[in-house]
C-alpha cells in the first residue's frame, strides 16, 4: 500500500498536529502529551514506509507535487513536495530512532513538571525534521530547516533554569544562523540566476540537467549552501555549539542532536548534490576530512560521556561531508543511516547509564557497570563495535568502508583518505576507552556502585537499535549494494581492493588493541587517579581536552569583535550622531539669545521710538480715520511674497 | 511611474475614505466635550471609535479591487481655488496595507495602557487624534492637506510622551517634536518651490511630472537636487533613517507603553511611506544618483542598529533599535531598485520581490516591533509593583528597573506570557512560519538580484538582530529568578491577552499565508517594477 506524493504533507503534519495539541492540553495531562505525540509519530512511520513502496516501484523517478504559495509578479513563489528513495528513506530513519527516544522519554522524563512541553518541542522538532525531508523547494527545505533550529534551541535550553543550559541553547542557534545566513545567500543566488527554487519541476527545476547547464556551474552557490550544512551539520569550523547541546536533557535532546537533527546538513548536500562543481566537492571533501579527524582527536581526551559521543558524532559527520565531497553522496547516506542507529544506540546506552547512576556523566566517577547492567552494557557493546567499525558483522564497518574505498577512488588527492584512516584508528581507541572505564574494573562512586538497570521502556528501544546496528550494514555491502543503486540507480559502487579493507581491519585492531592496552588492561583505580595518556603527554591531552581551544579563539576573535562593533555603534549614537543634533540645538539656542539681544536692543528700541512716533501721528490721522492696520498680517504676506520671488529668482524659469 | 488619471469626486456610494479619517477625531471631539465621564466609558469610547477603522476596513476589502493599480475610493473637491488645492483622497494597495496595521495597531496599543491611571479622557481624545492624522497622511494624495495630517500626528504624540512617558519624558518629547518639525521645515520649502513651478500640489500629477522629466526640466538641476534634498531630509528624519535616527531610542523608551506601540508600529510607517509615495515617484532621476550613498546609510541601519541594540540596558532603548533595523530594509530594498533603475537588463522579478518585501516589511514590523513592546510594558508594571510596592517607579539613567540585568528566570513565573514574548522575538527575528520571514526573504531576494553587495553585508544584520534578541531572552527569561521578577510575579491577566493574543495569531497566519496580504499589493507593485525607466 503506497503513499502517493499528494499526500506526502501528512508525513509532518502529524507530528505537527500533536505539537499543537500537546501545546493547549493541560500540563497536568501526562498521557495525552506523550500520547499523542507517540500515536502521531508511529502514524508518520507508516505513512513513511507506504511511501518508500511507492518510491521503491520506480527509484529513478522523482514524484512531485508543486503549488502557489503567494503570488509574486507576474508568477508567485511556489512549493513542494518531493518523493524518491531519498526522501522515503530518510523519513523511515527519522520517524523510527524518533519513536524509540519518545518511547524512551517516557521512561525519562517521568519526574519532570514540564512533561507535556517537552514532549510539545519533541513533536515540532519531529515535524521540522519530516517537512525539511519531504521538500521539493530550497526555500520550504529552509523555512523547516530553521524550524528544526528552533526546536533544537528549545529542547537543549529545555532547562533553562540552568544558566549553561540557557547559554547553550544561544550558542546552538546562533552559530547555526551564522551558517544559514550562507545558505539564506546560496539561495537567494540561486533564485535570482534561476528563477526558481523547485528541485523538481517537469524540466524547470533548479536540480535538473536543463537549468544546470544554463547555470554553468556556480562554485559560489554551492559553497554558500554548503555554510548552511557546515552551521547544522557541526563541521569545522562551526562545530562547537555541538558539544555544548548536551546541556539538553539527557540523553533525549542529545540523541536528536546526534542521530536525526545534524544530519540534516548531510541530507540537505545529498539533496543538492547535482549543483556543486568539483571545486566545492574539493573544499567539501577536505572540510569533511579535518573535521573527521579532528572530531576523533579531541573525543580521546574529553571525560564526560555524552561530550565523547558528542566529538564522535562531530568526526562521524566529517566523514559524511568527505564521502559528498569525493562524489559519493549514496555513501554518505548510508553511513548517515548506520550511524543513526547506532549513535542512537550509543546515546540511549548513555543515557540510562546516567540514569541509572544518578545523573554521574564523568566516566572517571563510573566503572564496573558491566554486571549490574547486563542489557545496557550488551547493547552498549554492539553500538560501540559498530562506530569502530568492527569488520563484517557491524554494520559500521560496511558505511566506513564505502566511504574510505570512494576516498580511495577520488581522483584529486588521497589526502582525505589518509586523515579518514587516521580518524578510524582514534574512534576505536576513544570508544575503548569509554568501554573500559565506564563498564570495567569497580564502581569507584556510590552513584556507580548503586546502579540497577533501568525498566523495560528504556530497554526495549536499546535492543531494537542494536538489531538494526547490526542488521542495517547489509544494505549496502560492495557485495549486494542495493541502498546505493536504490537512491541513485546510476551510482557506480567501489567494489574495492580487498588491500583497502585489509588496511583498515588493521587499523581497527591498532585501535581497539591500544585501546584496551593503556585502559583496559589495568583499569582506573580511583576517580581522581590522572589519565594514562595525561601523564605521558600532558601538554597534548591538556589541549585536546580544552577541545583545542575553539571557544577561547572564537571568544578572543569574533566575541571581541561583537563587543567592539556594538561599543562602536552605540558610541557613534551617543557621541557623534547625537552630538551633533545637540551641536545644532545649541547653535539654536544661541541664536535664540542673539536674537533676542538685538531685539530687545536695536530693534524692540527703534521699534518703540518709531510706533511712538506712529503712536502721535496716528493720534492725529484717528479724526480722519477709523480702521486699523493688520500689521501681522500683513508681515505674512509679505513674507510670503519674499519667498516666492526667492525661489522664482533663485531657481524656476 | 505611470500615470493615473484622475478620478472621479466620488468614486464610492458615500465618501468612505473621509469617514475612515474623521470618525477617529469625532471621537475625539466627543470625548472632550464629555466632561463627567467616568475612566472607564472613557476607555471603552476610545477603544470603540479606534475600532471604526477596523470596521470600515471591511467594507474596504469588500469593495477593494487588487487589480486595479490606480487609487480607489477617490474624493476629490476643489478646496483652496487660489493655490490650486483640492481635497484628494484615494487608497490603493500600498494604503490598505497601511490603513489596516493602523486599524489593527490602534485598538490593541490602547488595550496595552488600558491600566493607565492619570485622566483617561485626555489619553483617548489624544490617541484618537493621533490615529486619524496617520490615516490621512495614508489617504491624502495633495501635498497640503497630506503635510497638514503629517504634522497635526507630532501634536498629540509629543504630549502622550511629555504626560504619561517617564522622567526623561520632557526632553525625549522635546527633541522628538523639533527634530521631526526641523526636517519637515524643509520638505515644506521643497514643495513651496516645487508649487512655485508646477502650480501643482497634486502627488499623482507631479509624480507624472517628474516621471517623464518635465520637473527637472523646468527647474534645473541644482535647485532640484535642493529639493529632492530637502524632501529626503524631512523624510528621513521620521523613518528613521540612519544616521538621523537619535531621536528615536529615548522617545519610544520614554513614551507609555500604549504610544511606543503606535509609534513604532504606524507612525515610522509614514516616513517609509513618504518615500514610496512621493519621493521615489517624483524624484526618481534624484534618488538614483543619490542611491549608491544611501544604501550606505540603510546598511548603516541594519548593521549599527542591530549591534546598537545589543548594546542597550533598557529593554525598551533595545526595541527601539531594533526598529532603527527593521525599517532599514525597507529602504535598502527601495534604494536598491532606485540603484539598479536604468541598468539594462534589469529583471523586473527582482525589483518586485523588493518592494513587495517591502510593503510585507512594514507591516510585519508593525505587528512585531508593537507586541514586543506590549511585552516590555507588563514587565515594567510587573516590576514597578514588585518595587515601589504599586507606585511607578520613575525612569532614567540612573538605576532603572527596566534593566537587562534586573530580570532573570520570568519564563518560569508567567510561562504563557513567555511564550507569548518568545513568539513575537521569533517574529522580530525572522523565523520562518511567523510573519516576519516572508517580508526579510522577499527583501534579501530582490535586494540580492539588483545590489549582491548590499544583500551580503545586510546579512550581518540577522546575526546582529538574533544576539540582541537572544541576549534579551536568556536574560530576562531564562537562569534563575532575579531581583525584579522574584516576588510576586503573576502571568498574563484579562486585557493584557486582549492586548498580544490578537497580534500573535496575526503573526502565524501571515506567516503561513502571506497571500491574505500580497493579493492586495501585487498587482501594483508589479506595474512598479514593470515602468523602472529614468526619464
Amino acid at each position: 500500500m503506497g503513499l502517493s506524493v499528494q499526500f506526502l504533507w501528512l508525513i509532518p503534519a502529524l507530528p505537527l498536529l500533536a505539537a499543537g495539541i500537546g501545546s493547549i492540553a493541560p500540563s497536568r495531562d501526562r498521557t495525552l502529551a506523550s500520547g499523542t505525540a507517540i500515536a502521531a509519530l508511529a502514524l508518520s512511520f507508516l505513512l513513511s514506509c507506504g511511501a518508500l513502496l511507492t518510491a521503491l516501484a520506480n527509484p529513478a523517478d522523482h514524484a512531485t507535487h508543486n503549488f502557489a504559495w503567494f503570488e509574486l509578479g507576474h508568477g508567485a513563489v511556489r512549493l513542494g513536495w518531493l518523493l524518491d528513495p531519498l526522501t522515503a528513506l530518510m523519513c523511515i530513519m527519522v520517524t523510527f530512532v524518533g519513536l524509540l527516544i519518545f518511547i524512551f522519554s517516557t521512561g525519562y522524563l517521568r519526574a519532570d513538571a514540564r512533561f507535556k512541553q517537552f514532549f510539545c518541542f519533541l513533536s515540532l522538532f519531529a515535524a521540522a525534521m519530516l517537512g525539511l525531508l519531504i521538500a521539493n523547494s530550497l526555500l520550504l527545505l529552509f523555512i523547516c530547516w530553521e524550524l528544526v533550529g528552533l526546536a533544537s534551541y528549545l529542547l537543549i535550553g529545555f532547562w533553562f533554569h540552568k544558566p549553561a543550559a540557557a547559554a547553550a541553547a544561544k550558542k546552538a542557534f546562533i552559530t547555526t544562523r551564522i551558517g544559514d545566513l550562507g545558505l539564506l545567500l546560496g539561495m537567494v543566488w540561486l533564485y535570482d540566476s534561476t528563477g526558481s527554487l523547485l528541485f523538481y519541476d517537469g524540466g524547470n527545476g533548479v536540480l535538473e540537467p536543463s537549468v544546470l547547464a544554463a547555470l554553468g556551474g556556480s562554485t559560489a552557490i554551492g559553497l554558500l549552501i554548503f555554510c548552511g550544512a557546515v552551521g547544522k551539520s557541526g563541521q569545522f569550523p562551526l562545530h562547537v555549539w555541538l558539544p555544548d547541546a548536551m546541556e539538553g536533557p539527557t540523553p533525549v535532546s542529545a540523541l536528536i542532536h546526534a542521530a536525526t537533527m545534524v544530519a540534516a546538513g548531510v541530507f540537505l548536500m545529498a539533496r543538492v548534490f547535482p549543483l556543486l562543481t568539483p571545486d566545492a566537492l574539493t573544499v567539501i571533501a577536505l572540510t569533511g576530512a579535518i573535521t573527521a579527524l579532528m572530531g576523533a582527536l579531541i573525543a580521546v581526551a574529553q571525560n564526560d560521556i555524552k561530550r565523547i559521543l558528542a566529538f564522535s558524532t562531530v568526526s562521524q559527520l566529517g566523514y559524511m561531508m568527505l564521502a559528498i565531497g569525493v562524489g559519493s553522496w549514496t555513501t554518505a547516506i548510508f553511513h548517515l543511516l548506520t550511524h543513526a542507529c547506532f549513535k542512537a544506540l550509543l546515546f540511549l546506552g548513555a543515557g540510562s547509564v546516567i540514569h541509572a547512576a544518578h545523573h554521574e556523566q564523568d566516566i572517571r566517577q563510573l566503572g564496573g557497570l558491566r554486571g549490574p547492567m547486563k542489557t545496557t552494557f550488551a547493547t552498549f557493546a554492539i553500538g560501540m563495535m559498530a562506530l569502530s567499525g568492527v569488520p563484517f558483522i557491524f554494520s559500521g564497518f560496511w558505511s566506513k568502508e564505502a566511504i574510505l574505498h570512494a576516498a580511495h577512488a577520488w581522483d584529486v588527492s588521497q589526502l582525505p583518505l589518509y586523515l579518514g584512516l587516521a580518524a578510524v584508528v582514534l574512534t576505536a581507541f576513544y570508544m575503548t576507552r569509554l568501554m573500559a572505564e565506564v563498564f570495567f574494573g569497580a564502581a569507584r562512586s556510590d552513584a556507580a556502585g548503586h546502579a540497577q538497570e533501568n525498566p523495560p521502556t528504556m530497554t526495549v528501544p536499546l535492543g531494537l537499535l542494536a538489531v538494526c546496528a547490526v542488521g542495517l550494514g547489509f544494505l549496502g555491502t560492495p557485495y549486494w549494494p542495493w541502498l546505493q543503486h536504490t537512491l541513485d540507480p546510476l551510482a557506480h559502487v567501489e567494489a574495492g581492493g580487498y588491500g583497502l579493507m585489509m588496511v583498515s581491519i588493521v587499523l581497527v585492531a591498532l585501535g581497539l588493541g591500544s585501546g584496551w592496552a593503556i585502559y583496559g588492561r589495568k583499569s582506573r583505580v580511583k576517580s581522581s587517579a590522572a589519565d594514562p595518556l595525561a601523564v605521558r603527554a600532558p601538554s597534548v591531552f591538556a589541549f585536546l581536552a580544552a577541545r583545542m581551544k575553539f571557544d577561547e579563539l572564537y571568544a578572543a576573535t569574533f566575541g571581541r569583535l561583537n563587543h567592539g562593533l556594538a561599543v562602536f555603534a552605540d558610541a557613534l549614537d551617543r557621541h557623534l550622531w547625537d552630538g551633533a543634533v545637540r551641536f545644532f540645538s545649541r547653535l539654536g539656542e544661541f541664536a535664540g539669545v542673539v536674537n533676542r539681544e538685538t531685539d530687545e536692543g536695536a530693534l524692540n528700541g527703534g521699534f518703540d521710538a518709531t510706533s511712538e512716533g506712529l503712536r502721535k501721528r496716528a493720534h492725529s490721522y484717528s479724526r480722519a480715520q477709523t480702521g486699523d492696520a493688520h500689521g501681522y498680517l500683513l508681515m505674512v504676506a509679505f513674507g510670503f511674497v519674499v519667498l516666492v520671488f526667492a525661489v522664482l529668482l533663485g531657481g524656476a524659469r | 511611474m505611470k500615470s493615473e488619471s484622475i478620478p472621479l469626486v466620488f468614486s464610492f456610494p458615500f465618501p468612505l475614505l473621509s469617514l475612515l479619517i474623521f470618525t477617529p477625531w469625532a471621537g475625539a471631539v466627543l470625548l472632550t466635550l464629555l466632561r463627567g465621564a467616568s475612566a472607564l466609558t472613557a476607555r471603552v469610547l476610545t477603544l470603540a471609535f479606534s475600532l471604526s477603522t477596523l470596521a470600515f476596513s471591511v467594507l474596504l476589502l469588500d469593495s477593494f479591487d487588487p487589480a486595479a493599480t490606480a487609487p480607489q475610493f477617490g474624493e476629490r473637491q476643489p478646496w483652496i481655488a487660489a493655490l490650486n488645492v483640492h481635497y484628494h483622497l484615494g487608497l490603493d494597495g500600498l494604503s490598505l496595507v497601511l490603513v489596516l496595521l493602523t486599524g489593527i495597531i490602534t485598538p490593541v496599543a490602547l488595550l496595552a495602557s488600558w491600566r493607565l491611571e492619570r485622566s483617561a479622557r485626555l489619553f483617548g481624545a489624544l490617541f484618537l487624534t493621533l490615529q486619524g492624522a496617520a490615516l490621512g497622511v495614508f489617504l491624502a494624495l495633495d501635498f497640503f492637506h497630506w503635510f497638514v495630517f503629517w504634522e497635526l500626528s507630532l501634536v498629540p504624540a509629543f504630549f502622550l510622551i511629555k504626560l504619561w512617558g517617564g522622567r526623561d519624558a520632557t526632553r525625549a518629547a522635546y527633541q522628538f517634536v523639533i527634530y521631526t518639525i526641523g526636517g519637515s521645515a524643509f520638505m515644506l520649502f521643497g514643495f513651496a518651490a516645487l508649487f512655485a513651478t508646477t502650480g501643482t500640489f497634486d502627488f499623482n500629477e507631479l509624480a507624472r511630472l517628474g516621471a517623464d522629466g518635465t520637473l527637472a526640466a523646468k527647474l534645473g538641476a541644482g535647485p532640484i537636487q535642493f529639493i529632492f534634498l530637502g524632501v529626503l531630509f524631512g523624510l528621513a528624519v521620521k523613518v528613521p533613517l540612519w544616521p538621523f535616527h537619535t531621536w528615536l531610542p529615548p522617545a519610544y523608551a520614554e513614551a507609555p507603553t500604549g504610544a511606543s506601540m503606535f509609534l513604532t508600529g504606524v507612525m515610522s510607517k509614514m516616513g517609509v511611506y513618504g518615500f514610496l509615495r512621493i519621493l521615489w515617484p517624483i524624484f526618481p532621476q534624484q534618488l538614483h544618483a543619490a542611491a549608491p550613498w544611501l544604501l550606505t546609510l540603510a546598511l548603516g541601519g541594519v548593521v549599527l542598529g542591530a549591534w546598537a541594540a545589543l548594546r542597550q540596558t533598557d529593554l525598551k532603548r533595545m526595541v527601539a533599535y531594533s526598529s532603527v533595523n527593521h525599517l532599514s530594509y525597507c529602504l535598502l530594498a527601495l534604494f536598491a531598485v532606485s540603484y539598479a533603475t536604468g541598468r539594462a537588463g534589469l529583471s523586473g522579478e527582482a525589483a518586485t520581490a523588493a518592494l513587495s518585501g517591502t510593503i510585507l516589511q512594514m507591516f510585519n514590523h508593525g505587528l512585531s516591533a508593537a507586541a514586543l513592546f506590549a511585552c516590555v510594558g507588563i514587565l515594567q508594571t510587573r516590576a514597578d509593583k514588585n518595587n515601589m510596592g504599586g507606585t511607578p517607579m520613575p525612569r532614567g539613567t540612573g538605576v532603572s528597573p527596566l534593566g537587562l540585568k534586573d530580570f532573570g528566570g520570568v519564563r518560569a513565573a508567567a510561562p504563557i506570557f513567555a511564550g507569548l514574548c518568545g513568539i513575537a522575538m521569533f517574529s522580530s527575528l525572522g523565523l520562518p512560519g511567523l510573519n516576519g520571514f516572508v517580508g526579510e526573504f522577499l527583501i534579501f531576494r530582490g535586494v540580492f538580484g539588483l545590489h549582491p553587495g548590499a544583500a551580503a553585508v545586510a546579512c550581518l544584520g540577522l546575526l546582529g538582530t538574533a544576539l540582541f534578541l537572544l541576549t534579551f531572552w536568556q536574560r530576562v527569561f531564562h537562569g534563575p529568578r532575579a531581583e525584579a521578577a522574584a516576588g510576586e510575579f503573576s502571568d498574563l491577566r484579562g486585557v493584557e491577552y486582549a492586548a498580544l493574543v490578537p497580534l500573535v495569531l496575526l503573526m502565524f497566519v501571515l506567516g503561513v499565508a502571506p497571500q491574505l496580504l500580497t493579493r492586495l499589493i501585487n498587482p501594483l507593485v508589479t506595474a512598479w517594477a514593470g515602468h523602472l525607466v529614468l526619464p
